[in-house]
């Protein structure tokens, strides 16, 4: 029989193992990325870093994630020294493949430690001396097999496991009411990765709400006399600290304006050459629809046509549509999580109100942001697998985005030689995730809508994966099965923003005398 | 990858192809348009048939299996063609596996999930099939298991098709066959007179018809049967292929018995077949099925490394005598030189790694341990003049220590260059480290066989 304790270590073991199968996998131009970057974290002082442009792929990461990189350079440079020369073209060796790859499994041990502490919060109400049976059991697999990470991470070659892994560490943290920690940690990952500022909403409001604070009145308001200033500034400190660390140097010499515009380049088109499915990809399909129908009615003259889809990243009009521009963005975006802080503000404090407004935020921004990758779904996926495993709601709602988040990064792995590969993989996920959440929650978790709609996705994987690529449509539109896989998946995304909201305001409090 | 002129067994899948497809049947074999030299077919008939499945891909690409003009050829989507071709042995093999573990196997649902995970991670079959891209070896393997699951299940019948089909598939199941033909005819013999008769001409129709089918179209010219046969048995071969562990290996270092040919190997499994004869129950049959594959390996005259997938049957043993059984397995996985060929140094370490952790962590062999559970009370007899050991411990120690130098010579073979008069210092001792193992493995599982009398509890008594 599986001993009771060791089956973490033995979850941990396998996934590793899973990931060092992949090591010869296709991997993206990320994998260049990085290579270019630990040549140029090794090969110049820190004050040619924001500047060097010799390949295309620009240092725009914060400077934490840079020493990162120089660190890793002087583990590289026993595998393959000419891993670090700078130069344009690519460049590739065994020695390097291995060595990145490595990198990648090695770094996701912060993961798998987040992960464990995550499977500690979670509450058992009924232990089952059924393993399999537990809440912490499933979340661990859930999370640590999240079919997400491992093809974004080890196949097309990423460092989210790594970053990922100080996210839900600091959730965590916050979940244990050890805040300073959780704050300390969120403020590392906020100078390794300026994505998660996606979130910090979500935590600054929560922070402020739940540790600022320090005392409820006994139904639960707010109490605006407890605010303790000596808690406010030793977060302020901790933060303002970690950002000094990180972005000091580089104040010093003056070059933050340069390393700003490599950290946000508002010169990337509205979407990405795949879009992300979010509600952008649904205006640019309503546009691309209404031009169509605009041209065949004689309305519109056959001008400049909107093209979205050339090249890596292009500025772009709507021809039927006005024209969406940055500030746009931010302000649907703030208008999208607005009522989920305020929420998060006025409500008790409460560990699952902070979580889903953790998921709004990411999901929000996700859906109205700028230039947005379709790997930050995953930003709202695993905060809330935290949740699935103890709401029945929320293991609802996670089961559909799950499986319309995990669609939606199929495009991003498309050789051949991988597809099989990957429907195993999603498949098993999958399985899993219906089965033991069903268990788990003992009932139905999806409406009949929801479960037509997962027909309907399993219908398209099929059509765009399988039989458009073979057959003579795809030689006319060949963005027509990415167009079917956005437009499709963002529906399913938003579908599961509101229903997050929903859950965020049908939270139950528990009035506890503070 | 491969190196003109003869490309590896890659070239070789796809040379059948080729030649199943545009070649009448009769001449699969001989030499007319045929050039036996470059990859002659050497297998038995559904060999063959299978290839000709395969090759119906002309709809796809007739480039790759045009006669004689596609020799070498090799493109990406070729390999992913080859690679898909695979789904057979998945669909043989795998069905097999796990009815067996949920029907054949006792304990818990959670203990046979955990038998079942543990046959699949069994990394030879998976670095040979799917890494190393050999021969279709899950298919012959399937073929078997399902033989042996008709058996488990009592199906006599069904089961002896399953073995001919096995056996029309590759012959190196003969390797198998002693133990099923003691097995069955001893069924038959420990039956009433009348069931005896009808199970006994059930059995041979089975096997008459069976064979009939697959060879039908070989047999209507006695020459091309002779021809056929020639192929599939080569007499003409080296002795051992490339310093295989078996004892002809380990003693050719010192004594040369190249020019000794001998068929003793029959010898050495006939305790084992004699005792199933008279004992025909499925447990005698798995330990039979072990001792033969082991026999043949070592003691027989053309030896090729895959053969040690033959010891496949040690996985229907994980349940019952888990930690010997992982032993084996991981020896045979342990042939080091055979996967290095193909770079498959990175999968081997994580299969092998996997295999024994998640074997370790789900069937506890280690505590598992006791005498009683390792069915040593034999060993107690022969060696009552030792002094009162532990033999549970000495065998977990001798386990640990076994793993760790396997782990060693691996590295070893891989990060340091042997000594310049010793070229081949670490393919010997990698062969002779193995040898000494199955030999061991052997002698155990030969006196586990004969010492029947403890009850085992949870075994199903099928007949």
């Amino acid at each position: 029989m599986a001993a009771a304790d060791g089956w973490f270590t033995a979850l941990a073991v396998g996934v590793s193992l899973l990931k060092c199968l992949f090591i010869n996998a296709y991997r993206s131009t990320d994998f260049e990325v990085h290579r270019n970057w630990l040549a140029i974290t090794h090969s110049l002082p820190v004050s040619r870093w924001y500047y060097e442009n010799t390949s295309e792929w620009t240092l725009d990461y914060p400077p934490l994630f840079a020493w990162f990189e120089f660190g890793l350079s002087h583990v590289g440079r026993h595998f393959d020294k000419n891993m670090l020369q700078i130069q344009k073209a690519p460049y590739e060796s065994d020695a390097t493949l291995l060595f990145q790859r490595l990198s990648v499994i090695c770094t996701d041990l912060v993961y798998i430690l987040a992960t464990r502490e995550c499977c500690r919060c979670v509450s058992e109400q009924k232990s089952s001396r059924d393993i399999l049976n537990r809440p912490s059991f499933v979340l661990a697999v859930l999370l640590l097999f999240n079919f997400g990470l491992l093809i974004v991470d080890h196949i097309h070659f990423q460092y989210n496991g790594f970053l990922m892994g100080f996210l839900l560490l600091s959730v965590a943290k916050h979940l244990q009411s050890k805040h300073l920690q959780g704050a300390l940690l969120f403020s590392i990952l906020l100078n390794l990765k300026h994505i998660y500022l996606y979130v910090a909403p979500a935590y600054g409001v929560f922070l402020l709400r739940s540790y600022c604070f320090t005392k409820d009145h006994s139904d639960g308001r707010l109490n605006w006399r407890s605010f303790s200033l000596l808690r406010f500034s030793a977060l302020g400190l901790i933060v303002l600290l970690v950002t000094a660390v990180s972005f000091g140097p580089f104040i010093a010499m003056g070059q933050m304006p340069q390393v700003l515009s490599r950290l946000f380049p508002f010169k990337r088109g509205l979407c990405h050459a795949y879009w992300a499915p979010n509600a952008w990809a649904l205006y640019n399909a309503a546009d691309k629809a209404l031009t169509v129908l605009g041209l065949r009615l004689g309305l519109v003259g056959s001008g400049p046509q909107a093209s979205m889809t050339g090249g890596l990243v292009q500025e772009f009009h709507h021809t039927a549509l006005p024209s969406i521009s940055p500030t746009v963005t931010l302000l649907c975006t703030a208008l999208a999580i607005l009522p989920a802080v305020l929420f998060l503000m006025w409500r008790p404090r409460c560990s699952a109100s902070f979580l889903r407004a953790l998921v709004l935020c990411a999901l929000g921004s996700f859906l109205f942001g700028w230039h947005v990758h379709e790997k930050a779904v995953l930003l709202a996926i695993l905060p809330l697998s935290v949740l699935a495993v103890q709401s029945r709601e929320d293991a609802g709602i996670f089961l559909v985005l799950a499986s319309t988040g995990h669609y939606s990064l199929f495009p991003l792995i498309f050789t051949a030689a991988e597809l099989p590969l990957k429907f195993l993989l999603m498949l098993l996920f999958s399985v899993f995730s219906f089965s033991s959440l069903h268990r788990l929650h003992g009932s139905s978790l999806l409406c009949a809508l929801e479960r037509w709609y997962l027909c309907g996705l399993g219908l398209v994987c099929v059509t765009s994966e399988l039989l458009l690529p073979l057959s003579t449509v795809s030689a006319r539109l060949p963005f027509l099965p990415l167009l079917l896989t956005s437009v499709y998946c963002a529906v399913g995304v938003a579908y599961c923003f509101i229903r997050v909201y929903g859950s965020l305001l049908r939270t139950n409090y528990k009035i506890k005398a503070s | 990858a491969a190196k003109p002129p003869m490309f590896g067994d890659y070239e070789a899948q796809r040379h059948w192809q080729e030649v199943t497809y545009s070649l009448p049947l009769q001449q699969y074999f001989n030499t007319s348009d045929n050039d036996l030299n470059y990859w002659g077919l050497d297998y038995p008939p559904l060999t063959a048939y299978h290839s000709l499945l395969c090759a119906y891909a002309k709809a796809i690409n007739p480039e790759w299996v045009e006669l004689h003009k596609s020799r070498g050829y090799e493109s990406y989507a070729h390999k992913l063609f080859m690679r898909a071709t695979l789904v057979a042995d998945l669909l043989i093999y795998l069905p097999a596996v796990v009815l067996y573990c949920l029907y054949l196997s006792d304990g818990s649902p959670r203990k046979k999930v955990s038998v079942l995970l543990c046959t699949l991670l069994y990394p030879g079959l998976i670095l040979i099939d799917y890494g190393h891209f050999g021969r279709y070896n899950g298919v012959s393997l399937g073929l078997a298991l399902w033989a042996i699951l008709a058996l488990g299940l009592g199906w006599d019948a069904l089961g002896s098709m399953f073995f001919c089909l096995a056996l029309s598939y590759k012959q190196m199941e003969l390797y198998h066959a002693l133990p099923f033909f003691c097995y069955l005819l001893g069924k038959c013999f420990k039956q009433g007179s009348v069931g005896k008769l009808f199970l006994l001409v059930r059995i041979s129709l089975a096997v008459l018809l069976t064979l009939a089918l697959c060879w039908l179209p070989f047999l209507t010219d006695p020459s091309l049967a002779v021809q056929v046969l020639r192929r599939i048995f080569p007499v003409a071969r080296g002795l051992f292929e490339d310093k295989v562990a078996n004892a002809w290996c380990s003693l050719n270092v010192f004594i040369k018995i190249r020019s000794i040919m001998s068929s003793d190997s029959q010898v050495y499994l006939l305790p084992s077949s004699l005792r199933l004869l008279t004992k025909p129950t499925f447990w005698q049959f798995k330990l039979a099925l072990v001792n033969s594959s082991l026999a043949f390996f070592l003691f027989s005259y053309q030896v090729h490394e895959k053969s040690i997938l033959l010891a496949s049957p040690a996985c229907l043993l994980l349940n019952d005598l888990p930690l010997i059984a992982i032993w084996l397995l991981q020896t045979s996985t342990f042939m080091l030189p055979l996967f290095l060929k193909d770079d498959l140094w990175a999968p081997y370490c994580v299969t092998s790694v996997a295999f024994l952790y998640f074997s370790v962590y789900l069937l506890s062999p280690l505590k598992r341990c006791t005498e009683e559970e390792l069915r040593m009370g034999a060993y107690r007899k022969i060696l009552f003049c030792l002094p009162k050991l532990d033999l549970g411990c000495v065998v977990r120690w001798k386990f640990y220590i076994s793993v760790l130098a396997m782990a060693a010579l691996s590295v070893a073979s891989v990060t340091m260059s042997p000594p310049p008069h010793l070229p081949d210092l670490f393919p010997v001792l990698i062969s002779t480290f193995a040898f000494l193992h199955f030999l061991g493995t052997f002698l155990y599982f030969n006196i586990v066989q004969f010492s029947e009398p403890q009850r085992n509890k949870a075994q199903k008594k099928i007949n």
